[in-house]
Parts: C-alpha cells; structure tokens; sequence
C-alpha cells in the first residue's frame, strides 16, 4: 500500500469476526507451545509495526485495555491506526495491559505490572518486536513444551529472572514480520 | 446464521474471554476471573464451555459436544445444534475428525492429538469450595500455596471409608504449583490429562476460566501409602467388550438386573464398527 495515500482506515481486517477467530487461534497455539512458530497475516499495518505485532493488538485490544507504545512505535501513524481499529487507550508501562516495542524500546522491562499473588493473571503482556526470529537460540522447557524447544531470545538472562518470579511475571510475545512465538512466564529457559 | 455474529457472541467479548485464555496457559491451573455473560441457555448446561468455545472457534473448525461421554444427549445435541446455527461450522460425533471438543463431564478415551482443543464445562472451578466456602480466603491459599486442608480431606475420606473415597472432581495439582478442580470427570480419567491436546476450562456462573497447556504435568493428590488409582467399574463392556474403557451403569429392569456399557459412545461404536462384539448381549444380575 503507498504510504502516501493510506489512511488510518485502511490494513486493518477485512472480516474481523473470522479473521480474528484464526489469529486468535494461532496465538493460542504460540502461547500454549512455548517456542512453537506460527504465521499471522491478514493486516496492512503502518510501519514500524510488524504484521504479526499490529494482529495480535487487533485480536486482543479494545477500549478495555491499555496499550504502551515504546520507542519508534510511539508515532502519530501508529497511534491512528489503532485507535480506530482497536479503541484502546494509550497508557504508560505502568498500567499497560498490553506493550509493544523493539526489546531495547521496552527496557527497563521492571516498570511493568507481574500481576499480584491474589491475581497473577493481572500482568502486562509484552509484545517484542525482533530483527529475527527463529527456532534456535535458548533452550525452553516446561508447560507446553513435550521435553525441550529452542527459541532466539532477546534477553535470556531477564528472561529468567522473569520466570523466577513464577507465578507472577510478565508474558512474552515475539514477533517478526508475520512470525509470532510466545514465551509464558511458566517456562523455564537454560542458555545454550 | 446471518441473524448473528460468527460464533455466536460479540468481537469484544470474545476478546475479553480470549485475553483471559492466554494468561490462563500462561498460569496453568490458575483461575481467571471474566465477565461471564447472559447465553441462551440456563446456568448448568454449559454456559462456561460455550463461551470459551465460541471465543475459540474458527471457520475451519470441526466441533464435536460430549455429554458424559455420549454424543447424543439433550445437552450435547442441544449445544451442537447450537453452534451449528451461530458459526456455521461442521460437527461430528467421531472423536478423531473433531478439532474442537467441548465436553461435560469426561475425556474422551481415544488419545487426543496436537491439533485438538478440549473443552472442558465447569460447574465449580474453585477445588477448595467446600473446604472454604468465602473466596477471599481461598484466593489467599491459592496464592500462598497453602493446600494442607485438601490433604486433610483426602485423609479424612481413608480414616471414614479406608480408601480415598473422592471418585471424581478429584483434585490434581499442575505444573507443581495450583491445585485445580479437573471438572467432574470420573479420577479415571485424570492420568488421561497429561496430553499432546490445549485444555481449556469455562465456568460461566462461576465466571472462572482456566487452562493446562500440552505437556503439562498433572498430579492427583495422593498419599505415599496410598497411592492415586483411577477406578473404574471392574466389568469389560457389554456391548463392545472393551476392558480398558469408563463404563455406565445401566439399570435393566426393576429386577435389579444391569448391564455395563461404554461411557464413551464413539469409542464404543468405533470398536463395535470395527467387529469388537460380545455374543450375548445381556445384563448381570
């Protein structure tokens, strides 16, 4: 799509019912399947979001939720586009339900909420825009996982120290153009 | 089908149950509290699982509806016809063609696979309820790991009937931290539920959901002298024959004569289908 000529009506889901009942899907099976890859398409979002970032903010955001925009995703073209098609408010970290950024962006990544021990469930979900994103890298293991994954971290040592906190903590997605991986705060994560 | 959105509910209450699911995996056992809606159908017959199903299914979907293990009672039909009409997706009542699989009361005996999604209907999500009826206080022992009190309770069920007596709703801790209620399946099924398949529970009037990824380990609560035993009736089927399935009880005639079939009506057609038959079909007295 021309950049020139886009509005912020434009690349959002043609059929959002069906559309996000599949992406949901697919971020369902990430989510659950530690390290597992799966494939978002379906959107045209402005740069510098990745399809698979700006799909996963379509599927799970609303007037609900607070979303931070962190570093070169905080722009007017980013923040138009998604108010219109999601609705949600832009918040700080620290009441952010959602974050999305570069993970150089999200740093430092204690100014988000890891959820309460009554409620751990009440934590932010990052979304971690990476350069790359693949099947190798740090060793996971854990819930989901059948005996061990491999995924490209960004951080594996704050990783960690996330996953420490268990069971409250941070949940991560990582995304790359229409890739998406997830990484719970459940899964134990050794360096290579 | 036009008449409604695809699946029945609203985008943005879809998006709440689906917020719910994702840190539900990434808690395992934890119970999620959401805003359970008003569904067209009473509070009992599987409100909690609707929601999570319609909030999970996608067009491409196969949906099988499980009730005690049969296809083909009020409520599975009821809530089959029920997706039919609201997300126009095909059903099956053969285990291994459905993609999603929402059931009451059990699993299904056939081993589920990667690409399968249960779902289980949940009447009271909460495994320390009847131990401690205030929330308040149960949230506190969930978040303190505080589970002596179920323990005290299994003991107190070997010093009343010398066994462990609880035979279903039989508590299971996962992942080595939330103990969490199975549902009401039979304790027969509880070593089905480290499996390759998602795991998704919906309470609607308890509005709870909660989860158990692939994978996941699943212990039911036991003692070291005694030990976790799945039961089940000590009989093989009097239809099919199988040895290894979860049977019912049926009543034959008021001559206390009974008959033991199959819980699990497509196992039970699959094996008579493939020729596994008894001779005689009766009952024992």
């Amino acid at each position: 799509m021309n950049t020139a000529t886009r509005s912020v009506f434009d690349g959002g889901f043609q059929d959002p019912p069906k559309d996000a009942a599949r992406a949901f899907r697919a971020a369902m099976r990430a989510m659950a399947r530690p390290g597992d890859l799966n494939t978002l398409t379906g959107a045209t979002p402005p740069a510098p979001l990745s399809q698979a970032a700006a799909i996963l903010l379509l599927t799970l955001c609303d007037p609900d939720t607070g979303v931070y925009l962190a570093g070169p995703c905080d722009c007017e073209a980013v923040r138009g586009w998604l108010r219109f098609h999601t609705g949600a408010p832009f918040v700080g970290p620290a009441q952010a339900d959602f974050a999305v950024g570069a993970w150089d962006d999200l740093l430092p990544i204690d100014r988000f909420r890891i959820g309460t021990p009554e409620y751990p469930d009440r934590s932010t979900t990052l979304i971690v825009e990476m350069p790359l994103l693949d099947a190798q890298g740090a060793v996971l293991r854990g819930p989901g996982i059948k005996d061990r994954a491999t995924l490209s971290l960004p951080d594996v040592r704050a990783m960690q120290d996330n996953s420490v906190l268990y069971p409250l903590g941070l949940d991560f997605f990582l995304t790359c153009a229409d890739r998406v991986a997830a990484l719970p705060r459940s899964t134990q994560i050794t360096e290579v | 089908m036009s008449a409604y959105n695809f699946a029945y509910l609203d985008e943005q209450t879809k998006r709440m149950i689906r917020r719910a699911i994702l840190k539900g995996l990434a808690i395992p056992g934890y119970q999620v509290p959401f805003a359970s809606r008003e569904m067209p159908m009473p509070y009992g017959w599987g409100t909690g699982g609707v929601q999570v199903s319609a909030a999970t299914l996608t067009p491409e979907d196969t949906l099988k509806v499980i009730d005690q293990g049969a296809d083909d009672t009020t409520n599975a039909v009821s809530l089959r016809k029920f997706f039919e009409r609201t997300a126009g997706v095909p059903t099956t009542e053969e285990t291994t063609k459905a993609t999603v699989i929402q059931t009451r009361h059990r699993i299904p005996e056939v081993e589920l696979g990667e690409d399968q999604i249960l779902v289980y209907q949940v009447p009271i999500p909460e495994p320390l309820r009847f131990l401690e009826p205030r929330e308040t206080e149960t949230r506190k022992m969930h978040s303190l790991e505080e589970y002596g009190l179920m323990h005290v309770k299994l003991y107190e069920d070997i010093s009343q009937h010398g066994a462990i007596a609880t035979s279903y709703a039989y508590p299971v801790k996962v992942a080595g931290r939330y103990v969490m209620d199975p549902s009401p399946i039979p304790k027969f099924d509880n070593p089905k539920m480290e499996m390759a398949a998602i795991q998704l529970f919906g309470a609607g009037r308890e509005q709870r959901i909660y989860a158990v990824p692939p994978y996941t380990q699943v212990v039911s609560l036991d003692f070291d002298d005694y030990p976790f035993e799945p039961t089940k009736a000590d009989h093989p089927c009097d239809l099919c024959g199988a040895e290894d399935s979860y049977l019912d009880e049926v009543i034959m005639d008021d001559a206390g004569t009974r008959m033991f079939v199959c819980s699990d009506a497509d196992y039970c057609r699959s094996r008579r289908d493939t020729g596994h038959t008894v001779t005689a079909i009766g009952g024992t007295v």
